[in-house]
C-alpha cells in the first residue's frame, strides 16, 4: 500500500526531477481523466473484452468454427450447448464469433496504421507549405472526397481483387482524406502560432518544425477522430464482407455472417442479429473511447 | 435625506466546485456603493471580475455565489426569480465589459443592438427610440451619430466601440454601472477620452460607479474611493486621495512596482508576498 | 560600430489593391550594447519592424543589417544564433506539449550547443527559475514564469541582441517589474543589446535609452529618454502621448 501511495505521489508531483516522470506524469493524469469518464471506461471495458476474446479464441470456442454439421443447422441460442444457436451449415455461431472479431480487428489495426498516417502527413505538408503544394494535394483529397466511401472501396476491390488484405486497402484509400483534412486545419491554426515563430526563429527548417513541432498537435485530434471513425471501418469491412468483396468464405467475419443469416433472417432471427450485435457493441465501444479520449487529448489548457 | 446604499454587500463568497476540491474565488468579501465611484483594484485571480459578476448573479455552474446580503436598492438579487433579475440586468445594472469587439453583435448595425438594448427594457415607439440613440450617441461624444448608428461594429474603431458599448449600456438609465476593464484593450489616449466620458455621464446622472481594473494608479485618479482585492479577499480599502498614505505592504508594492517615466529607479521594486496576507480577515468597504 | 542599422525600410502586407503599408520610409541604428525602444499605439507598425527583421513577415523592402550582416529574404542559421526574440503573450509563445527542459534543449539542439544538461541548469538559474521548473509543462507555469522561460530560450544560443515583442504588456504589474528587472540585470551580465516594442511609455523608458515614437507607420521622432523626461520633444503627437501617460500618483 505504501509503495503505491509513493507512486502516486511521485506521479501526481508538481516539481517532475526527469524527463520520464514528467511524461510518466502527464499520461497518469490523463489515465485520471479518462477514468473519471464513466461512458469511456464503459466502451473500454467492452474492447477490452472483445481483445481478450480474440486473443483466446482457441480456448474459449466451444467448437470448431468451420466444422459444419448439417444436422444441427439453424439450432437455436442455448441448443445443444451452442451459446449462440449455429448457421445454415450448422457451424457454431459463438465460435465464429470469437474468431471473426480476430478478423475485425486485424482490419481496424491495419486500417488504422495506414489512413491516420497518410493523411497526417499530407494535411500537415499542405497546411505548413501552403501555396501551390496546398492547392494540388488538397484537390487530391477533394476528388477522394467526392466519391461515396463504399463504392470507391468497392471499385478498389473489383480492380484489385477480393480478400481480406485488398479490403483493408481499399478501405484505408477511403478513409484517408478526412484525415487530411483535419490535420491541414490543425496546421494553419498552429503554424501562425508565437511557439511555432519562435522555434523558427531558432533556425528551425520546415522538416523540423512539422515533424517535431506540429505533429504532436496534430496527432491528439486524429487519434480521437480515428476512435470515432472505428466504428465506420468495420461496417466499412463489414459492409464488403457482406457484399462478398472481403473476407471470403468460410472465413468467420462478421459481414459475411450477416450476408449468409440474410436469407434466414425472417424465420431465424440469430443467424444475422448475432454478429450484428456484436459489430454493433463494438463500434459502440470505440465511439465511446474516442469521446472520452476527446477530453483527455484536447491540448487547451486546464488552468482551474 | 435617506442614505441607503445603491448596492449593499455583505460576507459575499463566489465558489468553484473542481475535481480537486471547492475553490473559492471571492472569500467573504463585504462593501458597498452610493453614488460615488468606487475602484476594485487587483492583480488576476483576485476575484475583482468575479466579483462584478456576482453582483449580476452572472456567475455559471460550477460556480454558486453565496452572501449574507446582496441587494440592489434593498431588494435582495439572491433570492430573485430569473425573469426579475434580466430586468434589472441592464435595466437598473448595466456592465461595461473589457473587449468591445467581443461585446458587440458582428452582425447588426449599432443602432440596431442600441434600439433592441433600449427596447428591451422599456416600451418605447421606434421612432422615440432612434432619438434618444442618436442623443446618447451624442453624449459619448460620437461626433457624426447618424453615420455611426448605420455601421457595423467591424467598421469603428476600438475606442469608438467601447463607446458605444457605454452608450448601450447606459441607455435604459441605470442606477449602478459596473465597469470591468473598460479601458485596458485601448490605447492610452483613447483611454483618457472613455474614462472622461464615463466621468461625466456618471456625474451626471447621479449614477453608482463599479470600476474594476488592475491600474491603481488609473483607479486612484479617477475615482473617489478604492478597495484593494488580493486572493478574493478586501486587504485595503481608502479614499483615493489617501492612497499614498497606504498601509498595506500589498498596496504599497504594487505602487511601487510600477515604472514611472517621471522617476527613473535602477530596479524597480519587487513585491513579496507574504503568505499571511491570504489568511487575514477582509477588510470591510462598507460605510 | 552599430548592432542594428535600418535604412528606408517599407514593409506592406497583400498585393494588387488590397496592399497597404504597415512601415513607411524607417531609418534607424542601434548601437552595440545599446537598448533601443519603439513606442507607438496598436496599428502604428512598431511590431511590424521587429517581425521583418526577424524574418517572419517576408514582405519588405529597403535596408537591414544586424550584427554585421546585410539581411536579404532570408536568414542564415548564424543569424538566429545571434539574434533572437522575446513575443507579448507568454501564454501563446510556449508549445503546450513540450516541457520546459524540451523547449531549451530544442533550441540548443539547433545549435549544437555543448553541454546541454549543465547549460540548462544555469540557464534556469540565470532566469530566476529553480531546477524544480525543468520538467514542468507550460500549463504547470504561471505567466511571469513562462515569460521566464521563453526568456530562456531566447538566450539559449548565446544572442548578442534581443528582440522584445511587449515582453510584459500581457502581465501583472508586479510581474512586469520582476521581468523588468530581469531584463535590466540580464542585459549588463551578458553585454545585450535590445529593441524593445511597448505602448507603454514608462516600461519603455525604465528599460532603454534612445525612443523612436511611431505614428502611422512612420517615425514621428527619435528621442533620448532624459529630453524625454524634460518633455523636450518637437512633435505634438509625443508631446500628447506623454501627457496622456504620466499617472503615477507617487
Amino acid at each position: 500500500m505504501s509503495t503505491s501511495q509513493g507512486l502516486r505521489a511521485w506521479l501526481l508531483s508538481e516539481e517532475p526531477t526527469s524527463r520520464q516522470q514528467a511524461r510518466y506524469a502527464s499520461w497518469y493524469k490523463g489515465w485520471l481523466t479518462l477514468r473519471s469518464n464513466t461512458l469511456a471506461m464503459l466502451g473500454l471495458f467492452v474492447l477490452a473484452f472483445l481483445i481478450l476474446g480474440a486473443i483466446f479464441a482457441p480456448l474459449l470456442a466451444t467448437h470448431d468454427p468451420f466444422a459444419q454439421d448439417l444436422g444441427q443447422r439453424l439450432l437455436a441460442p442455448g441448443e445443444n450447448g451452442h451459446f449462440f444457436g449455429t448457421d445454415s451449415l450448422g457451424r457454431d455461431i459463438y465460435s465464429r464469433l470469437l474468431y471473426g472479431a480476430r478478423i475485425s480487428l486485424y482490419i481496424v489495426l491495419l486500417v488504422v496504421m495506414v489512413a491516420p498516417v497518410v493523411g497526417l502527413i499530407v494535411g500537415t505538408v499542405s497546411g505548413y507549405a501552403g501555396g501551390w503544394i496546398d492547392v494540388l494535394l488538397m484537390r487530391i483529397t477533394d476528388i477522394f472526397l467526392a466519391f461515396p466511401r463504399l463504392i470507391l472501396a468497392l471499385a478498389f476491390v473489383a480492380a484489385l481483387g477480393a480478400g481480406i488484405e485488398n479490403a483493408v486497402l481499399a478501405i484505408s484509400l477511403t478513409a484517408w482524406p478526412p484525415y487530411a483534412r483535419i490535420a491541414r486545419a490543425e496546421t494553419l491554426t498552429i503554424r501562425n502560432s508565437d511557439y511555432i515563430h519562435a522555434i523558427k526563429l531558432q533556425g528551425a527548417g520546415p522538416f523540423r518544425i512539422v515533424t517535431r513541432h506540429i505533429w504532436p498537435l496534430c496527432i491528439s485530434s486524429l487519434v480521437i477522430r480515428v476512435t470515432l471513425d472505428m466504428a465506420g471501418i468495420i461496417l466499412t469491412a463489414a459492409g464488403l464482407g457482406f457484399l462478398g468483396l472481403g473476407a471470403q468464405p468460410p472465413s468467420p467475419e462478421w459481414g459475411a455472417m450477416i450476408s449468409e443469416g440474410r436469407k434466414y433472417i425472417l424465420d431465424y432471427w440469430w443467424v444475422a442479429t448475432i454478429p450484428g450485435i456484436a459489430i454493433f457493441a463494438i463500434s459502440l465501444a470505440f465511439n465511446l473511447i474516442g469521446d472520452g479520449l476527446r477530453d483527455v487529448l484536447d491540448p487547451k489548457e486546464d488552468n482551474a | 435625506m435617506t442614505d441607503a446604499p445603491l448596492l449593499d454587500v455583505e460576507n459575499l463568497w463566489v465558489k468553484f466546485r473542481t475535481r480537486t476540491g471547492v475553490f473559492d474565488a471571492v472569500r467573504g468579501i463585504s462593501f458597498t456603493l452610493g453614488k460615488e465611484r468606487l475602484g476594485i483594484v487587483g492583480e488576476s485571480g483576485s476575484g475583482k471580475s468575479m466579483t462584478g459578476r456576482a453582483v449580476l448573479r452572472l456567475i455559471r455552474p460550477p460556480g454558486l455565489i453565496e452572501a449574507d446580503r446582496l441587494a440592489v436598492h434593498g431588494e435582495d438579487i439572491l433570492s430573485l426569480p430569473d425573469k426579475r433579475m434580466r430586468q434589472l440586468r441592464g435595466g437598473r445594472v448595466s456592465m461595461i465589459m473589457q473587449d468591445p469587439k467581443f461585446s458587440l453583435n458582428p452582425v447588426m448595425t449599432v443602432g440596431q443592438q442600441l434600439i433592441e438594448a433600449l427596447c428591451a427594457h422599456e416600451k418605447v415607439s421606434r421612432s422615440e427610440a432612434r432619438k434618444r440613440t442618436l442623443d446618447m450617441l451624442d453624449e459619448v461624444a460620437i461626433r457624426d451619430p447618424k453615420r455611426v448608428y448605420d455601421l457595423y461594429p467591424h467598421e469603428v474603431s476600438g475606442g469608438m466601440g467601447q463607446r458605444i458599448m457605454i452608450a448601450m449600456m447606459l441607455l435604459p438609465n441605470p442606477e449602478i454601472l459596473i465597469a470591468d476593464e473598460p479601458t485596458s484593450a485601448l490605447d492610452v489616449s483613447v483611454q483618457l477620452q472613455v474614462l472622461d466620458i464615463i466621468d461625466t455621464l456618471v456625474r451626471d446622472r447621479g449614477m453608482g460607479l463599479m470600476f474594476i481594473s488592475h491600474d491603481l494608479n488609473l483607479v486612484a485618479k479617477f475615482c473617489d474611493r478604492i478597495v484593494i482585492m488580493y486572493a478574493g479577499r478586501i486587504v485595503e480599502t481608502c479614499k483615493a486621495s489617501e492612497l499614498r498614505n497606504a498601509q498595506h505592504p500589498y498596496t504599497q508594492g504594487l505602487l511601487n512596482a510600477v515604472p514611472d517615466l517621471e522617476h527613473p529607479r535602477d530596479h524597480l521594486e519587487v513585491l513579496k508576498r507574504d503568505p499571511a496576507w491570504r489568511d487575514a480577515p477582509s477588510v470591510s468597504a462598507r460605510i | 560600430m552599430n548592432a542594428i542599422t535600418v535604412k528606408a525600410l517599407n514593409v506592406w502586407f497583400g498585393t494588387g489593391a488590397q496592399k497597404s503599408y504597415a512601415v513607411r520610409d524607417v531609418n534607424f541604428n542601434v548601437a552595440d550594447g545599446e537598448s533601443f525602444g519603439l513606442v507607438g499605439e496598436s496599428g502604428s507598425g512598431k511590431s511590424t519592424i521587429l517581425r521583418a527583421m526577424a524574418g517572419l513577415v517576408p514582405t519588405w523592402s529597403g535596408e537591414m543589417s544586424v550584427a554585421g550582416e546585410t539581411l536579404g529574404p532570408r536568414r542564415s542559421k548564424a543569424f538566429y544564433s545571434k539574434v533572437q526574440m522575446v513575443f507579448q503573450d507568454p501564454y501563446a509563445s510556449l508549445h503546450p506539449r513540450q516541457t520546459v527542459d524540451r523547449v531549451l534543449s530544442e533550441a540548443m539542439n539547433l545549435h549544437d550547443v555543448p553541454n546541454i544538461n549543465q547549460r540548462i541548469a544555469s540557464l534556469l538559474d540565470d532566469v530566476g527559475l529553480g531546477p524544480g521548473f525543468r520538467f514542468r509543462y507550460p500549463h504547470q507555469l504561471s505567466g511571469g514564469q513562462r515569460q521566464r522561460v521563453a526568456i530562456a530560450r531566447a538566450l539559449a544560443c548565446n544572442p548578442s541582441i534581443l528582440l522584445l515583442d511587449e515582453p510584459t504588456s500581457a502581465l501583472d504589474v508586479s510581474v512586469q517589474a520582476e521581468i523588468l528587472n530581469l531584463l535590466v540585470d540580464l542585459r549588463r551580465e551578458h553585454k545585450l543589446t535590445y529593441i524593445m516594442v511597448s505602448h507603454d511609455l514608462g516600461v519603455v523608458s525604465h528599460l532603454c535609452e534612445r525612443i523612436g515614437v511611431m505614428k502611422n507607420g512612420s517615425f514621428e521622432e527619435v528621442l533620448s529618454v532624459e529630453a524625454m523626461r524634460r518633455f523636450d520633444t518637437k512633435s505634438a503627437y509625443t508631446q500628447h502621448l506623454l501627457e496622456s501617460s504620466i499617472n503615477s500618483i507617487r
